[in-house]
């Protein structure tokens, strides 16, 4: 059945145990995004050292998607560079709005190429990006408060 | 399904009696209806967010671009001329379907958001001109009451209104049951109170709402009444007199007819006290470059080429709806309602918002299964072919009020059965097995 694409294991696990959920301190930039066609929201904190991530921390609401994808977000972007991170969040991003056309590298993306058929459910791509999209935001924002406390 | 054990004395109205339809000759109507979804028939519980179309309207409006397409109110051309008096038929038949004393009173918008913003925007306008009607001005200290349980459309437009005049917004709650709090009537509608604009039946509750002891302090402290008729004019019978509103709202896609159609209905009096909202052609008497001035309603508030082929569907679907009888539509939704709120509580986990039993209540239910996220909900029942609406439905503060961020949602319509309740039971039962 074509729902089980989307519905991987791996995507119903991190939902049922999500990894790094709940705000945590320190952080330099705090944002909310929300989906407004169905409500969800998502708070997120990052938290940068050395020009690393050092923690990316969230809560929020919303479906399995938007939820399982904060987490696997969460475990993927832990130690990266920014640079690596932002490359990663391109790869995650053009793969959900591929409509199934761009074959996911697994080294890059790890647990999250199960996501890969949520680029199938047009309805279901902004529930994948909600946290990602987030995290851009706050990393962006974390970098600017460092310029600005360091000038 | 009815209890046709129980003996009714003679005398008294029979089970019998009550005006009913062939579902099955009605669902072939629908060509929708045949398709497939993901491997199965298409079992279609979304009617509250649109409703399908049957045959009879798209062959009306076909018939129409074949035969009659031409602009209507400007033509001497005979195609002109029948494309104006089938815009205009609609219109008629739009008056008598809801009671209207007058044609004049049926003035088609784009969809029901804009009949409601045309009457708020006419409070805005009133306001600005010191001429303007006193019943339609409003300014600091003035009140305008609505509901928790109203669509986003009839909120908006009076957040909008009050922010720019310095009236207060006030609204009724929502009970635990799903009803409207009327315990603070008196207090709520008093003599600072301009309008009140309610919905009728609940675009997510489904409760039908009871106007009457309502309706009596509106006129006892000389406000005006709206009521948001959107879910309730594609379901049961109409008659504006009854209701004794001074508008109505409705859209034509939820009762069989396309988009890009709906209804303001006003008393006359009154849309003749009420300022153009938009401008353009055919709302004008005469237009010179210092001034204009303007035709009397409908055309004042119908600027602009008019929706003329989804006019003439919406005439094709009142036709084809009394046809069948609201009565009977009524009846049949009653007991499809009445039997989806034994049904759904079956399945372990579901608690259902609004009210639980099928009276004071139409076909719309929604529901939350095991805290499982309606978006989830949705797209396991999609893969089972069945449609129904999840989110916020246009309705957050509803939500908000039954503590969820959002509801997953089936609503009935004329060409549902029973066996498409059982198809929607049988897969929230496959929801569970995914989420559970």
């Amino acid at each position: 059945m074509q729902l089980e694409s989307l519905y991987q294991d791996i995507i119903l696990d991190h939902y049922k145990k999500p990894r790094g959920r709940g705000l945590r301190e320190p952080y330099e930039a705090q944002v909310r995004h929300v989906n407004p066609t169905c409500g969800d929201e998502v708070d997120l904190r990052v938290h940068l050292v050395d020009g690393a991530v050092a923690d990316v921390s969230y809560e929020g609401m919303g479906c399995s998607i938007s939820q399982a994808a904060a987490s696997v977000l969460h475990e993927l972007m832990l130690g990266k560079t920014v640079e690596q991170a932002m490359s990663t969040v391109d790869a995650f991003t053009e793969m959900i709005g591929s409509r199934g056309q761009v074959e996911p590298d697994e080294a890059v993306l790890e647990d999250g190429v199960a996501f890969a058929g949520v680029a199938k459910y047009p309805a279901r791509v902004k529930c994948a990006l909600l946290s990602w999209m987030a995290f851009k935001d706050a990393t962006v924002k974390a970098l600017a408060a460092r310029e600005v406390s360091a000038s | 399904m009815t209890a046709t054990q129980i003996v009714i004395p003679s005398g008294m109205p029979q089970y019998a009696d009550v005006a009913r339809f062939d579902v099955e000759k009605v669902r072939a109507d629908f060509p929708i209806l045949d398709r497939e979804v993901n491997g199965h028939r298409v079992v279609y519980l979304d009617s509250a967010n649109t409703s399908q179309k049957p045959r009879q309207v798209l062959d009306a409006m076909r018939e129409h671009f074949e035969l009659h397409n031409a602009n209507v109110a400007r033509s001497v051309h005979t195609l002109g001329t029948e494309a104006t008096a089938a815009y205009e038929s609609a219109r008629e038949k739009v008056a008598r379907f809801i009671g209207a004393a007058s044609p004049d009173e049926v003035i088609f918008t784009k969809n029901a958001s804009e009949a409601l913003n045309l009457v708020a925007y006419s409070f805005l306008n009133a306001s600005l001109d010191k001429s303007g009607d006193p019943r339609l001005r409003v300014g600091p200290g003035d009140e305008i009451v609505i509901s928790e349980m109203e669509h986003h459309s009839n909120i908006v437009p009076w957040q909008l209104l009050c922010e720019r005049t310095g009236a207060t917004l006030r609204w009724f709650g929502i009970t635990e049951q799903g009803r409207l709090d009327e315990s603070n009537v008196n207090e709520l509608i008093n003599e600072r109170t301009k309008i009140v604009s309610l919905v009728l039946v609940s675009n997510i509750l489904g409760t039908v709402n009871a106007t009457s002891r309502i309706r009596d302090r509106i006129r006892e402290v000389g406000a005006l009444f709206m009521l948001d008729a959107s879910q309730a004019v594609p379901h049961r019978a109409m008659d504006v007199v009854d209701y004794d509103a001074d508008f109505i709202a409705f859209t034509g896609h939820k009762m069989l007819a396309p988009t890009g159609i709906g209804v303001l209905w006003g008393r006359r009096e009154l849309l003749a006290a009420m300022p153009p909202f938009l401008g353009g052609g055919s709302m004008i008497e005469t237009v010179t470059m210092a001034g204009s001035t303007f035709a009397g309603p409908p055309a004042r508030f119908e600027a602009g080429t008019p929706p003329i082929a989804e006019a003439v569907g919406l005439g094709a679907a009142v036709d084809y709806l009394t046809g069948i009888g609201m009565e009977a539509v009524a009846w049949h939704e009653k007991e499809l309602t009445t039997y989806a709120l034994e049904a759904l509580p079956t399945v372990p986990g579901l608690r259902i918002f609004g009210p639980l039993v099928p009276v004071g209540r139409g076909g719309t239910i929604s529901f939350d299964l095991d805290g499982i996220h309606p978006h989830d909900v949705g797209q396991v029942l999609d893969a089972e072919g069945v449609q129904v609406r999840v989110g916020h439905h246009c309705a957050r503060p509803t939500c908000a009020r039954f503590g969820v961020a959002a509801m997953t949602r089936m609503s009935l319509y004329l060409y549902n059965t029973t066996e498409e309740i059982d198809a929607l039971v049988r897969a929230l039962g496959k929801v569970r097995g995914v989420f559970a």
